[in-house]
């Protein structure tokens, strides 16, 4: 009796350590992702709550979270002032064309690095992750100038002003230069080599060419990375601030107009407005300029968290 | 046979030619799109150059612009410093704190899914232009100011004290107190590196973890002896990437300064020397921390 009941304690006891060693490390991973979790809405917390505030509450000093006088009124001005429906429109439009674009080019670039051997393979290779390495502000303003006179090395007569149009994205788009397309090729590359050989090589018995090939066969087996690099060049190319500045300065996108929201409410108010009323404005309109991709990502972020794992980004 | 082996060279010749094809527009947009124009940055950046009616016009100045930006314009050089010290500082924070966010979201817990999608969501808003604005936004301000003042979680002045019990000395705790300060900045950075550290994870066989546990390994040894050497390749690339990151950043004040400086301030020519200036430094940045890290780097192939 007394035997067992010993062994019995002696199994409770093995049994408790680790369990409570367990439920340490369960409480020390909870508070570490809740702390990392809160930094990281944070922001996106402060702008929502302000979003509703009106003037007063901003000098109030009880109110933290919760607006006491909740409006609307900075939705309306920012929607107008912002011509948030014509935006919108310009830069969905832009960052969808560009990414499609992207994609089509980086995906055949990719295959062809992945797929074919040819002189110069390697080098060529090198110079796709050079692009990468160098920043597009180095070569700012002569792309800038290109753009303003473009003559295409003198075979257009006097020049063209491609500034304001949606030209110089998509030249660059259609050629995988654009905004961190080294990355895009490299990705493509990457997954392509990772598909078995065996279906080219049957489709090409088969007598397919190899654009057909491409097409009926590696595209389909490609999804994955094929949606990694339509996403990450569509928000890419939503955020963009630096080569929308450049090429698109005075044009009506989201980017621009959230930039100029200050002045614009200044001009139609004809009078300057307190830094903290500009700050309700400007974080209602970063709101409102993130609200689209915040919803592609509610939709799309399964695809964006596994496909990652499944492109052999790292393989 | 001899037809039979001129067949078998066209073939691979017309591989490689449709090799050439498919990357044919990568081809021309490299030189239409960044050679031409890199070469006329250097150009640039060693002329003075006038806007006139119908294009622009070039004049050979040798290096007054890079003496011009470099000892003559006030701001460039602190700036400069700033922005490379500030990027040495968070390189290493950023890497730590993303190899260790990946391997907690490694881990098997309820709630997984919702977790990941908060923790890449800063690849999505922490860019651009809303950055750029909340770096003098008011309200951000207002709240951690306030945070401060009631001693919330990362109150500098409620750290300091309780550092100063802990008898850490002066400059430890000033350090310590700064890198605080930049956690919410630095976890805004790592989305990508989270991710890419993820990926790497989750390609290590589980095999290897088998063979370690039959071993008697503890989680420790499994950390220094299969992960860390399994994603060092990782380590290099997520460096790489968070320099040209940082190097990029729509809120990077030298950026601006250079932006500033080429419309509206002291010319194009000027801009450019400064740009390149920048970039050379940090060619050598780079190619300093990937001679430093490759040789450390482990490659299982």
């Amino acid at each position: 009796m007394e035997l067992i009941r010993s062994i019995r304690l002696k199994n409770v006891r093995s049994q408790f350590w680790p369990k409570l060693k367990k439920a340490c490390f369960n409480l020390i991973r909870w508070v570490l992702i809740l702390g990392i979790c809160y930094i990281i809405i944070y922001p996106l917390l402060t702008k929502i709550s302000s979003s509703f505030m009106s003037q007063r509450d901003l000098f109030d000093k009880t109110v933290q979270w919760i607006p006491r006088f909740f409006t609307f009124d900075n939705y309306t001005m920012v929607f107008e002032q912002l011509k948030y429906p014509e935006a919108f429109l310009n830069s969905f439009i832009l960052a969808l064309l560009v990414s499609l674009l992207q994609l089509f080019s980086c995906t055949l670039i990719g295959y062809g690095f992945a797929r074919f051997d040819f002189k110069g393979k390697r080098l060529l290779f090198g110079l796709v992750i050079f692009t990468l390495i160098v920043p597009p502000q180095m070569i700012m303003i002569p792309m800038y100038l290109n753009f303003r006179y473009f003559t295409l090395f003198g075979l257009i007569p006097g020049g063209i002003n491609l500034l304001g149009t949606f030209w110089p994205f998509i030249l660059t788009s259609i050629t995988g230069t654009g905004l961190k397309n080294g990355l895009f090729i490299f990705i493509m590359r990457q997954f392509f080599k990772g598909m078995p050989r065996g279906l080219e090589e049957a489709a090409y018995v088969d007598g397919a060419g190899p654009l057909r090939t491409f097409f009926k066969i590696m595209l389909p087996g490609a999804i994955p990375a094929l949606v990694i690099v339509f996403l990450f060049s569509f928000v890419w190319q939503w955020n963009d601030f630096f080569l929308t500045n450049i090429y698109l300065g005075n044009e009506t996108v989201l980017p621009m107009m959230l930039h100029g929201l200050k002045y614009n409410v200044e001009a139609v108010l004809d009078q300057p407005i307190s830094t903290q009323y500009a700050s309700l404005l400007n974080n209602t309109g970063s709101l409102m300029f993130m609200a689209p991709l915040l919803l592609l990502y509610a939709f799309m972020q399964k695809y964006f968290v596994e496909s990652i794992e499944r492109t052999g980004l790292v393989g | 046979m001899k037809i039979r082996q001129r067949l078998k060279i066209s073939l691979a010749t017309k591989k490689s030619l449709i090799g050439y094809l498919f990357v044919l527009p990568f081809v021309i947009g490299f030189i239409l799109f960044f050679l031409y124009p890199f070469i006329q940055s250097v150009i640039f950046s060693l002329s003075e150059l006038k806007i006139v009616p119908d294009g622009y016009i070039l004049e050979y100045v040798q290096f007054k612009n890079y003496n011009h930006a470099l000892f003559i314009n006030a701001k460039f050089s602190r700036v400069f410093m700033e922005t490379l010290l500030r990027m040495l500082a968070d390189v290493p924070l950023i890497i730590f704190f993303s190899l260790f966010a990946a391997m907690l979201l490694n881990q098997k817990f309820r709630g997984r899914l919702l977790v990941r999608t908060i923790f890449f969501l800063p690849v999505i808003m922490g860019a651009g232009v809303v950055l750029a604005m909340e770096r003098v936004d008011y309200m951000t301000q207002i709240l951690q100011s306030g945070q401060d003042v009631q001693g919330g979680f990362l109150s500098a002045a409620y750290l300091r004290s309780f550092l100063l019990q802990l008898k850490i000395p002066e400059a430890g705790l000033e350090y310590i107190i700064t890198v605080v300060g930049r956690i919410p900045e630095i976890i805004r950075a790592s989305g990508i590196q989270i991710l890419i550290f993820l990926a790497g994870l989750q390609s290590i066989p589980p095999s290897l973890f088998e063979a370690s546990r039959v071993e008697g390994a503890t989680q420790w040894e499994n950390f220094w002896f299969i992960i860390l050497p399994l994603i060092s390749p990782l380590i290099l690339t997520n460096i790489v990437y968070t320099i040209i990151d940082s190097f990029t950043a729509a809120h990077n004040e030298l950026l601006g300064l250079i932006r500033d400086t080429a419309f509206g301030g002291a010319g194009y020519g000027v801009s450019t020397a400064m740009a390149n200036i920048y970039f050379l430094a940090i060619a050598v940045i780079l190619a300093i921390s990937i001679a430093i890290i490759s040789k450390w780097v482990f490659y299982h192939e």
